[in-house]
Parts: structure tokens; sequence; C-alpha cells
């Protein structure tokens, strides 16, 4: 019990930089859809540098700006040239696998630097969580600590509303005298930083090393993971979560079905997917919606301005 | 503190919204801005509180200029605006809406927006979500924090046109109040009645440029005279048709969601007559246009068209029974932004599996003639104008109709095209086309229904014969007041 | 909009300039020679009649899926869920091609048309959810996606494994009988070609003069409209999504029966992205499909032979194709912007 939690927040942690991160660049109102390709070339990049200098927080430092970059780019494309960002973003997706498999050739299949594990001491010996909370790595702690920042950041600070405003109503934030464009940019550019810093966790920590491919299929699951947690950091943790405990459990199904054992791992992918596919079912639609108060829990809306470019008169 | 307009002008290419407009009113007046749709008074209220840049002129606040073309400067000088659609986030709380663009902290948002409301007589909750308040409560939370923020220049754009009579009087009981401590008070309206109630002088606008300015109350005549190039266009009424043949039915019909739907809703329809709705905005004329139209859900109840019940049928179904709608949303709900003309015409009026673009184009090109639609057969429908998309519509309807839908008819057109389009839509009466449409124009609901029917938060209220009605009385039942 | 024919020039000069030019940093980022490696490329993919004949195989699937992303496109739905359906029409081409007996000409029907109704099938599958379920067709797509690749995996290393070895490099190969014929003495399968270009004229005529092609736009432009114009919008999208699943099913059966001519686990291999960018590139113009298909087959082609010669990796194909779509894309989006602002001043 208490290795499988341990295993399920570790497994969780660059999922949830990824995911966050996303859900933040959203609630602004630009889509990100380059995770995929954008999450290989950070890991990548991340991986390269840890490797070449051995230091791990440069490679972390290089994956947040490599991705922030990629990021920038579909702002840009949104912002500047009013262009749909759904169509840059997924040919950033395919562009960043590509670049990763080109540019990582040279570090794949290599050993390298990895987190240390430091654990915290008298709390990581609390029993059933003390471990899992506490005796992991400097990675999965930030994961948790964003998990907590970015909820409060968003739904309390005066940024995080005026963020949230931006992505909501562009119209009555700029009516308000802020400047929607450049909080766009911000958000675009944090939440790329933070999938950069997804990338790292899975090359330097969680799936350490590199490869082609190496974590390909995160990406989109991050995405939908953003819409099954109604882009609020909290949910979106617990979405991250199921996520993990999802991988665990086929990990730990690999023994008693060796028939399965090659694509055990990939099962959670569409499981992920198809629970995100029932919670936005028409049908669980309409059967919540005679309880306005659980339905706005359980089913809530996308930021109203999402993906729609602001121009001001 | 005196605000001075001087000499601004804008225009949107070969439209000039605004032409060397001046403007000079004394702190603490209350002044409204009068002009019907497209005569400019939008445009001038957005450059006024920064939105929109003008492309000359100045505006001063007791001889100090202001910057134009920013809101966030125009809101330090002073200028706070209150727009039509009060610009809130509808997922956020009231004291988030307030505090949004404002550096205070989350408590004292709470306590301000509480006390800065009931110095007002405003009962606003900080935690209530905004999108269940009403247009009314919307639009004093923006007053609230446009007040907080210290403006001395306030910019009410249509504001009593979502809005209960009891939140009207408390508006403008606010409003007075806010004159007499010396704020100066600009009233956007193209409402006679409203204007003499509240204002002390007035300006005119007609296309773009100032016709006159006056002190009130004045005779309305003489404001629509100001308004108006030859007196009042309105043409006398249609005469009311005979009695028909049953051609629509709605037994207790619940239809749409919960905010703009009907419930209970019954009505016969006979041919050739015209029916008016009247009410405030969402107030269900929506959901019972579209009830009939097939385009919404219907909960409740039964809808019968031609004697068929057609209550669990698609819109397709409802175009074969002879019924069209044009929604109010030309773009987003009638027309295909990017398709051509020749397209439209060819997808509304063909069903050949294959398509003759030959045919097609002079089957635009005669549409184009007829309808008066200034285009070509490749225009695209988002590159026309209102009038011109709305003109295309009516070129797409079927030729023969038992019973057309219309949400706004000429919501935007000006008068001419308005007229235009009245005067082809009258001519499908003597086809025995009946006429269901919803307004916010008493007038034109005067005008041209037989039956008028005033809708309050979802149901029926009154049933009106519109030659035994007036203005006064609809507009007393708009706001949801049944007259014993 | 008048675009002047310089301005047209530059819109696709530009592009193909930055590309050219981030690539050859990128080669010599890698100590390659970026000339030799663009001439090695270019012979990759069309020197000798043997090479030019794997261009033409690699052409055919991205260019049969493409055809059938036009018809999504036009509904206005991002139909990433090709990558998908080509495993989908890939696996049920394998399974007729594994059950089916008789001669050449039946079982290449049988197995060709089982190949279009598995894609159809998937395609179709995205269609339901996305009508019905109102889920987004990209993360429908994505996700039925995963399902095909990991239903593939299992196949090759579960019920349909090599005798005695598991392994995930495949099945063994179908009878000859389910092959497509070759010609020339080289790989070149004439019939993947002429299904090639039969998809491509067919969608051309579909959406130039049917009424199913006018409706396709119609629902891609508002489908809200669309309705009102006594358009079946949903019925309209679900024939959408079943043609251009047929259609990447199509291209399945194509890489199974023409190129693979067993199951491997990448039997899709990003042909279907590659194919988004296709028509991305194409502005959704299907006449465009052909011809860029055919460039991005010979990069990719060509570009194989980087590894062998240069020992570079041959991902730098891909990497040519997205900078040269995102260049385009961008530069587009540029332009555009630029002449809004010269005509509004």
């Amino acid at each position: 019990m208490e290795a499988t939690l341990v295993s399920i927040i570790a497994a969780a942690a660059p999922l949830i930089y990824a995911a966050v991160g996303e859900a933040i660049t959203e609630r602004a109102g630009i889509v990100n859809l380059s995770l995929d390709g954008s999450i290989l070339l950070s890991a990548m990049a991340g991986f390269a540098v840890a490797f070449t200098t051995g230091s791990v927080g440069l490679g972390f430092l290089v994956a947040a700006v490599v991705s922030s970059l990629v990021a920038l780019i579909v702002a840009w494309s949104g912002i500047g040239l009013r262009l749909n960002q759904v169509a840059v973003g997924f040919v950033l997706t395919l562009l960043g696998a590509a670049l990763s498999a080109y540019l990582g050739e040279a570090f794949a299949h290599q050993p390298g630097p990895s987190v240390p594990s430091t654990p915290i001491p008298f709390l990581s010996d609390i029993p059933i969580f003390g471990r899992a909370l506490f005796g992991q790595n400097l990675s999965v702690y930030g994961s948790l600590i964003l998990v907590v920042v970015a909820a409060w950041f968003l739904a309390r600070s005066r940024i995080g509303l005026q963020l949230r405003a931006v992505g909501e109503r562009p119209e009555a934030a700029h009516a308000r005298g802020i400047d929607v464009n450049r909080h766009r940019y911000v958000a675009a550019v944090v939440g790329g930083a933070l999938v950069g810093v997804a990338g790292a966790a899975f090359s330097l920590d969680q799936k350490l090393g590199w490869s082609d491919g190496h974590t390909a299929g995160y990406g989109w699951i991050a995405l939908a993971i953003v819409i099954f947690g109604g882009w609020q950091p909290i949910r979106v943790a617990i979405g991250c979560y199921l996520f993990g405990a999802l991988q665990v459990v086929a990990l730990r199904l690999q023994d008693d079905l060796p028939g399965l054992a090659q694509i055990l791992p990939s099962l959670p992918f569409p499981l992920m997917i198809f629970a995100l596919v029932v919670v936005n079912s028409a049908g669980l639609r309409r059967l919540l919606s005679r309880s306005p108060r659980v339905s706005r829990w359980l089913l809530p809306e996308p930021p109203a301005g999402l993906g729609r470019n602001f121009v001001p008169e | 503190m005196t605000l001075t307009v001087s000499e601004v002008t804008k225009k949107f290419g070969s439209l000039v919204a605004n032409d060397e407009i001046s403007l000079e009113l004394p702190a603490g007046t209350l002044h409204s801005i009068l002009g019907e749709n497209g005569a400019g008074k939008s445009t001038l209220m957005k450059i006024l509180s920064g939105i929109v840049s003008p492309d000359s002129g100045s505006v001063m606040l007791d001889g100090f200029p202001i910057p134009l073309g920013s809101p966030q400067q125009a809101l330090a000088a002073g200028i706070g605006m209150l727009h039509q659609e009060p610009l809130v986030c509808l997922p956020f709380t009231a004291a988030e809406n307030f505090r949004l663009g404002s550096r205070r902290s989350v408590a004292a948002s709470s306590a301000e927006l509480v006390e800065t409301g009931s110095r007002f007589g405003f009962k606003l909750d900080p935690a209530a979500i905004t999108r269940s308040l009403s247009i009314g409560e919307r639009q004093q939370l923006e007053i609230v924090r446009l007040l907080a923020a210290g403006i001395k220049v306030l910019i009410l754009d249509e504001p009593t046109s979502g809005i209960t009579v009891n939140q009207r009087r408390e508006l403008f009981a606010a409003l007075h109040r806010l004159a007499g401590e010396g704020l100066t008070v600009l009233f956007v309206s193209h409402k006679l009645e409203e204007v003499n109630e509240l204002c002390t002088s007035v300006t005119v606008l007609r296309r773009g440029r100032v016709v006159g300015t006056s002190a009130l109350p004045r005779r309305e005549e003489d404001l629509v005279e100001m308004m108006f190039e030859q007196g009042s266009l309105i043409p006398g009424r249609a005469p009311p048709s005979e009695d028909g043949p049953i051609v629509a039915e709605l037994s207790a019909v619940s239809a749409g969601d919960e905010r703009t739907g009907i419930a209970g809703a019954d009505l016969v329809v006979k041919a050739g007559e015209v029916i008016g709705l009247a009410g405030l905005e969402g107030s269900g004329q929506g959901s019972l246009l579209r009830a009939l139209a097939g385009t919404a859900a219907i909960h409740r109840g039964r809808v019968t068209i031609g004697g068929r019940d057609v209550t669990h049928r698609p819109a397709q179904r409802a175009a074969e029974a002879g019924i069209s709608f044009l929604p109010g949303g030309r773009l987003e709900e009638g027309l295909l932004p990017g398709l051509t003309i020749t397209e439209h015409i060819e997808l509304a009026g063909n069903t050949a599996r294959f398509v003759d673009w030959e045919a097609a184009r002079r089957r635009a090109a005669e549409a184009i003639a007829a309808f008066r639609i200034k285009g070509s057969p490749d225009s695209a429908a988002d590159q026309l104008s209102g009038g011109n998309q709305q003109r295309l519509l009516l070129a797409l309807l079927p030729a023969k109709l038992k019973l057309l839908l219309m949400e706004h008819p000429t919501r935007g057109l000006d008068l001419d095209s308005a007229a235009y389009v009245w005067g082809r839509l009258l001519e499908r009466r003597k086809d025995g086309t009946s006429i269901i449409f919803s307004s916010a124009d008493i007038d034109e609901l005067l005008t041209y229904s037989d039956r008028i029917l005033v809708l309050f938060e979802g149901r029926i209220i009154a049933r009106l014969a519109a030659r035994d009605t007036d203005a006064e009385e609809v507009g007393t039942l708009i706001g949801g007041r049944v007259s014993a | 909009m008048n675009r002047s024919i310089g301005s047209r020039i530059a819109g696709v000069l530009a592009p193909i300039i930055v590309a050219l030019a981030a690539t050859i940093g990128l080669l010599l980022l890698a100590d390659a020679p970026p000339l030799e490696a663009l001439k090695l490329i270019g012979e990759g993919a069309f020197s000798g009649s043997t090479r030019f004949s794997d261009t033409l195989m690699a052409w055919a699937p991205v260019a049969i899926a493409g055809a059938g992303l036009v018809v999504t496109f036009a509904a206005g739905l991002w139909n990433i869920g090709v990558e998908g359906q080509i495993v989908a029409g890939a696996i049920a081409a394998s399974l007729a091609a594994r059950t089916v007996g008789g001669d050449t000409p039946i079982v290449l029907t049988v197995t060709i048309a089982a190949g279009v109704v598995g894609g159809a099938l998937w395609g179709g599958a995205a269609g339901v959810l996305k009508v019905r379920g109102r889920v987004n067709e990209i993360f429908g797509g994505i996700g039925l996606g995963f399902v095909a690749q990991a239903f593939a995996t299992y196949l090759i290393i579960g019920p349909w494994k090599r005798a005695g070895v598991a392994s995930t490099s495949g099945t063994e190969p179908f009878r000859p009988e389910t092959w497509l014929p070759t010609a020339f003495e080289t790989r070149l399968a004439p019939i993947a070609i002429v299904l090639a270009v039969a998809a491509l004229i067919g969608v051309g005529l579909v959406m130039r003069g049917t009424r199913f092609g006018l409706r396709l736009r119609a629902v891609g432009s508002n489908p809200a409209s669309a309705r009102l114009l006594g358009v079946p919008a949903d019925a309209t999208t679900m024939r959408a999504f079943l043609v251009g699943g047929g259609l990447a099913g199509l291209a399945g059966a194509v890489i199974v029966t023409g190129v693979q001519h067993k199951l491997v686990p990448a039997i899709a291999g990003g042909r279907g992205f590659l194919a988004v960018l296709v028509v991305l590139l194409a502005g959704n113009l299907v006449r465009w499909v052909g011809p860029i298909a055919l460039f991005f087959a010979a990069i990719s082609v060509g570009s194989s032979q980087l590894q062998l010669r240069l020992d570079l990796d041959s991902s730098l194909g891909a990497v040519i194709q997205g900078l040269l779509v995102l260049a385009a894309v961008l530069f587009g989006g540029w332009f555009a912007r630029r002449q809004t602002l010269v005509r509004r001043i």
C-alpha cells in the first residue's frame, strides 16, 4: 500500500507539471496543443544538457526554456498573426517530435544523471503517506507545491484573477485597462516553461534517459486531463494521480498476464481518454443537468474565450 | 469637472461613424445622447471610454486633455462606461468582478462592494456567482465598481433594455443622486420617454453628426423630428388578417434552457396572422421561436404544425413542413461565413445530388437583383453589411411558406432597409404565410403585428390585439407588471 | 483581396527559404555537409527506378489519406485520428489477408475492401463520439488511435504471433496472393498508384460538383446555419468521418498489401500525421494534395539515405517537413496580416 502510494505520487509528477502548466495557459485563453511534441523536445534537451554538463538543474532550466519558446510560437501565431492556434500547435507537435529524434540521436540509450532522492527527515517516517509525500526528490516535491501554489494563484491572486478574466471575457478585461494580449503571452510562456519542466522530470527522473519517442503520448494525456480537471489545478492533479494509479496497476499486472505484458503499459492512455469521453458524454450531461450544483462541479465549462483571438477595436 | 468633446471624427472604411462631434457638459449634468440605430452614439461612447481611438479630435476634462484609445487611461482620468451588455465575467463571483482591474485585496473587495452598493440602494451579495445575477444586478455591480474607481463621468449605453421596471426606478434614483454629488452622467438611449424622465439636456445625432441640442423635457414629436430626416417614417398599421385555418399550435410547451426558456406556453397560430413577441431580452421569445423552428429541445408539451405532431422532429422536418426561421445572430446562426451568395442560394433552393454552378450563379444574380443586395454572386456572406445579410436571409426563404419565424428582423438595420424588409415580409401574407417575430422595438411590434404576446420570465403574461393597445401598456407589461 | 504576383511568389518562396536555412543549420549542427546531405535526399528519392518506385509507394498512402482528410477538414473536423484509422484499416486488411482463400483478384479485392471498412469503422467511431457524445474529435481520434495501436501490438505478439516467437517485429508475411502485383521489376505496385489517383480525383469531383461537397463546407462554416438551410448537419458530419476514415483505411490496406506484406506495430508509421501536414500546406485544396504529398514522400524516402551514407538520423526528413509547414503557416498568417494592415492605412 505504502509503496503503491509512493509510486503513484512519483509517477504523476511530470504529468502534473505539464497539465497544470497547460491549465494556466488555457485559463488565459490560449490553447497550446503542441504538448506532446513540446515534452519530447524538452525531455531530450534536458537530458542532453544534464548529460553533457553533469548538472541536473541546468537540464531542467534548458528544458523549461525550450518549451516556453514553443509556447511562445503558438501564442504569437494566435495573437500576432491571428492564426488558428490548434493548427499551429499540431504542426509544432509533429515538429517537436521530429526535432527531438534528430537532435537527440547522440544521447539515445545512454545512462545519464538523475534527480537525487532527498527524503525529508522525520516527516518521511510518518506511516502510510510519509514516504509518499516526504520521501521523494525535489522534482516530486515541486509537483506537489505547484498544485497548491497554482490553485491559490488562479483562485485568489490579483494576477490570477486577471488571467482568468482574459481567458473568460477579454472584452471585460480590456475595458478595465488590463492588457489582454500581454497577459496571454505571459500565461503561454509560464505554462510552456512548466511543460518543459515536465519533459525534464521525465528524462531526468521518472523515465530516466532518452530514446526516440521517449515520452510520446503523455502530452495528449496531459491535454485530456486539463479538460477532465476542469481547468482547476487541484482537480487536474487528481486526474494525474488517477492516471499514475492506472500506470502502476498496469505495471503490476505485467507479471500476472505475461501474454499482455507488451501492451499493458500503453493501456492507461486510451483508458484515460475514454474517462474524459464519459465525463463529456451527452448522456451524463443530461443526467446531471437536473442538479445544477453537482453538474457545475463535475462538468465545468471551458474558459469562454478559449482559442478565440482577441482584437481590440 | 467639465467634459469637453472637440471635433471628434471616426471613420470605419467609407462609413463616417462620427463626423466632427463636439459637446460641452458641466459637472453634475444629466445629459442624453439620442439617435436612431447607426447614428453614431455607440462609437462616440466607445471613443470617450477609450475602447475605440478616434481619427481626429480631442476630449478634455476641466481643460486637461485625456489620452484617447486606452480604456485604462480613460478610467484613470475619471471616465467610466456601463456597457449595454455589462462587461462582467459570468463564472466569477460578484466580488471578483468588482476586484478585477483594481489593486484591492480579496477581503477589501467584498467589504467595499457591499458598502458602496448600499450607499445607492443596491443590495449585492459579494459571493454570488455573476451568472446567477439578473442583467439589472450586473449593471448595478458595474456601476458600483466604476464609482469605487473614482469616476467623474459615467456613460450608460442603453442601460434600460434588459432590466425590470423596479430596477429602472432604482437606477434612475441612483443616477439623480450621483448627479447631485457632481457626477456627470451621459445617458445613451433611443427611448424618448426615458430621456425626458431622467435627463436635463440632450444632444441628437444623425448619421454621425450633431443635429441639435436642447434642454429637457421636450415634446417627443420635436425629438423625433430631430432624430429622423422627414419626421416619423413609420408606415400605417397593416390591416388585421381574416380568421384562417390553424397553421401551428403549441400546447403547454416547455422548451429551452433554465434561464431563457419558456414554460407552459399555449399558442394557436392562424394562417396569414402576424404575431409580435414582446419582452425583456431573454424572457423566452427566442425559445418560443426555436421551439416552433425545431432547434430547441422541448421538455414538455406538444408542438403541432399543419395538424401533425412535430414535437420531436428536428429542424429539417420543420423546413419540409413549410417553416423557416431567421435568427437574430445573422452570421452566427443564419449564414455561412466564407461561403458565397451563390453557394447559399444553391444550398437553400435545391436538392439535386449534383450542382449545376452555371444555373446556381444565374439564380444568385436574380436574387441579388430582386432583393437589392449589394454584392455579387461571388461575395462571401461575411463580407456583406448587416442590412445586406438580412436581405440575403430573406432571399434564401423558400417561395412557399406556412410559417415564418424571425428574431429581431430589423435590428441594426437603417430605416430604409427596415422598411424594405417589412414590405417584403408583408407581401407573403397574401399567400397565407403566418409570421411570428420578436422585437425590442415596441413601435415595430405595434405597427406590424395583429396580435402581441408579452413574455416575462418564460411565461406568456399577456395577449393583446395590436389595435387595442398602445406603447405604454406594452411597455408596462414588458417589465412584468400585469395590469389588474 | 487582390494579392500581387510578387507577394504570391514571396508567400511560396519565403517559407521554403526559411525551412531550407533552418535545415542547413541543423545539418551543420550535426557536422554534416549540408549540400551533400540535400543532394542525397534528392538522389535517394528519385535516382533510379528502384528509388523512384519506393517514393511512389510512399506517396500513395499519404495521398489517399490526405484525400480523405480534405473531406473531414472541409466539414471543419480536425480528424487527427487519421493515424489510428490507417492502423484500423491495416488490421482489417490483415484479417482478410489471413483468412480469405482464393486467387489474387478475389483475395486482393476482399482485403482492400476490408481495409476500407476497418478505417470507416474507426472514423465512424470518432464521428459517433463527436455527434452523440460531444467529444472533441481531436481527443476522440487520439484515444481511438491509442486503442488501434494497442490492438495491433496485441495481435502481433498474441494471436497472430509468428510460429514459436512472440516478437514486435511483426507477423509472418501474408500469402503472396495478397500482395499487390508489382511492375518493371521494382517494388512499384501500379494498383496502389491507380487507387491514389482515383481517390484524389474522386474527392476533387465530390468537393467541386456535388451537393455533399457543398454541404460539407456548409457544416464546416457554421453547423447551426447549415441546419437552418436544410443541411442535415449531424449526418453530414458522420458521412465526413466515414469517408475520411474509409480512405485512411484504404491507405492502411495499401500499406499492408503493397509495402509491408505483413502487419507490423508501426504500420501507420506517422503517415496519417504526415497527411495532415500535407493537407494543411495544401490549404485543404485537393489539387495540391497530390504534388505536396509527392514532395513529402520524396523527403521521407530520400532522408533514409542519410542514415546509410552520412550516419545522420533519418528523422531529419520529418524535421524538414515540419519546418516547411510551420514556416508556410506562419508566413501565410504574416502576409495576410500585413495585407489587412496595409488596407486599413
